[in-house]
């Protein structure tokens, strides 16, 4: 029992050395190591790797086998799926469909992901100014946005962006003085990407003000005070102390906002539903969904869906690595 | 000699009152931008339940009803009792069950995985966490077709066992990631000194950190519990029959049923489904944000 009163501590060398336990040594700890009892790491993760491996795993591999299957409505009802090697992979990359489709997604994630994150930076620093009323009114605002469901949030933009009635093109005519009589913003695909990054943005912005500001509060007022006597004004403040204290946050954020809008589904296939033409206006993950349920062509839809994995996996996995050195330091 | 007097005062206070009247521009500035983001917030949340309330000949006007003229409760009747092709009391049923199964299990896995990545090293750990982070970035886009197949084959399509299955493995990384934040927030010496009082680990992590860490469990239940409420596609995808959808699977399917026609119960089928999400919501808010943050900040 003595050895747990005592520091244990590993080095970089990997040799392990026991302190005394005091408040200096204390803040350096790190986990401790494994003990011998009846709960052991292995134990602890198991039922979460169960199921994941269940779930996630063995779909994930059953996805990659039927991608080089040719599968369709006959495969399902128990026909033999032939392996055609890379004929579906072919087929997907020759389809000047799929890169309009895959060009559409990330130039939709890109505008998204820079939307919301200037203007969710943007809303951080103003709550950060403001006196405590405001700080409160933007507070419960942002809350009630954030809070709304995808699929609700699209289906009522999509009535207030409606073609005879919706309030918006109301407001428009009388705010601007144009006609905006039965404008329809969601047949023109370019204003239909309008409409969902407005869609979008609205319910991503809470999450990016409410996490840079949590942030924000813990960059110590001495430093910006002294750098505002040193003269440095607002943009430099930002950049040169406010932006690498707040750097992790903000691969984070970033990281899950491209997760996020690259695979957005929900957004895009309700606006769809209430009117847009689905040929110009599917993303990767709502283009999967026509080729293999819509089409029933799983073998051409596994294809698609094993590129988006790599996509984004691919993509993602730099900023990981990134924020998991950060954090492990 | 007076002059002198009554003049130093005045050009002290000119650029003082100067300051204080560029300060109040910038207050103004700041309020007036404040509510321009409140209003533009809340608006379509508003016009929801506004048209929600208003008959559904009053909501066609040339000019939109800002104020509800006539109150009714008429749609939130339609939504909840027509016996339409879309019945709404079912999907309620199925989305509670399934939430509430999917919070509990994944609770208890989760906390256990954080446990072992937080209180131990091994070997694996880095592994582990690096995994659940790229889990978490495989889009459930890439994985209805073999998610159907795979449920379908195990006789767990329409079920709701087999969703709250699908939907555990969804939330559980996220769940793991940000209960790994709570669980690094308790510091290791209270168990410590728990096992030196006599407690065994496991009394240890029960008594000591389990309740100390309610707070957290709370705020990523929620959390989870609306992740699993609002799910959409893996539900429109497995729990395709009518008796079996979901609420989001409801509220579309109610939406294609009654078309653009009646908009006004539209927004009284979006504001039930919308409810549970945004009072569960307000009440964990400031700590998911931290929990969020804590997992992202070193110290």
């Amino acid at each position: 029992m003595t050895s747990s009163v005592m520091l244990v501590r590993e080095h970089e060398s990997g040799g392990v050395q026991e302190l005394p336990l005091t408040p200096k040594n204390k803040k350096k700890r790190g986990p401790s190591r494994a003990k011998p009892g009846r709960f052991t790491p292995g134990v602890l993760l198991l039922p979460a790797l169960v199921i994941l491996a269940v779930v996630i795993g063995w779909p994930l591999i059953q996805l990659f086998v039927m991608s080089f299957q040719e599968f369709g409505r006959a495969q399902v009802f128990g026909a033999p799926a032939p392996f055609v090697g890379f004929d579906n992979y072919t087929r997907v990359l020759s389809d000047p469909q799929f890169w309009a489709v895959l060009g559409r997604s990330i130039l939709f994630c890109l505008a998204n992901v820079v939307t919301a994150m200037v203007l969710g930076t943007l809303v951080a620093l103003l709550m950060n100014r403001v006196n405590k009323v405001f700080k409160v009114l933007v507070s419960v605002g942002l809350l009630l946005a954030w809070a709304m469901p995808a699929l609700t949030a699209t289906i009522v933009w999509g009535w207030m962006f409606d073609t005879q009635y919706g309030v918006v093109n109301y407001l428009l005519e009388a705010v601007s003085g144009q006609d905006f009589t039965n404008h329809s913003w969601l047949i023109d695909p370019f204003s239909f990407f309008v409409v969902a990054t407005i869609i979008v943005t609205w319910g991503a912005v809470p999450f990016v003000a409410f996490t840079i500001f949590a942030g924000l509060t813990q960059v110590p007022d001495e430093v910006l005070e002294a750098a505002q006597l040193d003269g440095a004004g607002a943009w430099q403040r930002f950049r040169l102390i406010v932006f690498p204290y707040l750097r992790s946050i903000f691969v984070v954020v970033i990281i899950l906002q491209v997760i996020w809008d690259l695979r957005v589904f929900t957004q895009i296939f309700a606006l769809q539903g209430i009117g847009g033409i689905k040929e110009q206006t599917s993303t990767l993950g709502v283009y999967i969904y026509q080729t293999s349920l819509g089409k029933g062509d799983y073998g051409t839809g596994g294809a698609i869906a094993v590129i988006m994995v790599i996509l984004m996996v691919g993509i993602s996995i730099f900023y990981v690595r990134r924020s998991l050195k950060e954090e492990e330091e | 000699m007076s002059a002198a007097v009554t003049t130093a005062p005045a050009t002290t206070r000119t650029p003082h009152r100067r300051l204080s009247a560029k300060k109040r521009t910038t207050a103004i500035v700041l309020g007036a931008l404040s509510i321009i983001v409140f209003l533009f917030s809340v608006f379509p949340v508003y016009w929801m339940v506004n048209t929600s309330l208003q008959p559904n000949n009053e909501i066609r006007g040339a000019v939109p009803n800002f104020v509800p003229q006539n109150l009714t409760m008429a749609n939130y009747e339609t939504v909840i009792f027509d016996p339409g092709r879309a019945p709404f009391l079912p999907a309620l049923g199925n989305s509670l069950m399934v939430t509430v199964s999917t919070v509990i299990i994944a609770l208890v896995f989760a906390f256990l995985a954080s446990l072992a990545v937080t209180r131990y090293r091994f070997k694996s750990r880095k592994t582990f966490i690096f995994a659940i982070l790229i889990i978490q970035m495989i889009p459930a886009e890439a994985m209805i077709v073999s998610t159907y197949r795979v449920l379908d084959g195990w006789g767990l399509l329409n079920t709701i066992g087999g969703l709250t299955l699908v939907y555990v493995a969804t939330v559980l990384p996220f769940t793991i990631w940000t209960l790994r934040g709570f669980v690094n927030g308790v510091p290791v010496e209270l168990e410590e000194s728990a096992m030196i009082d006599g407690c065994s680990r496991t009394g240890a992590f029960w008594r000591i950190t389990f309740p100390l860490l309610a707070p957290g469990l709370v705020a990523t239940g929620v959390f989870g519990f609306i992740q699993a409420w609002n799910e959409f596609l893996l539900a429109l995808v497995v729990n395709s029959r009518p008796e079996m959808m979901t609420l989001p699977v409801w509220l579309r399917t109610f939406q294609q049923v009654t078309g653009t026609t009646n908009w006004a119960a539209i927004m009284a089928g979006s504001t039930l489904m919308a409810i549970p999400v945004i009072v569960f919501f307000l009440i964990v808010q400031g700590r998911m944000t931290s929990g969020l943050v804590s997992g992202a900040v070193k110290g």
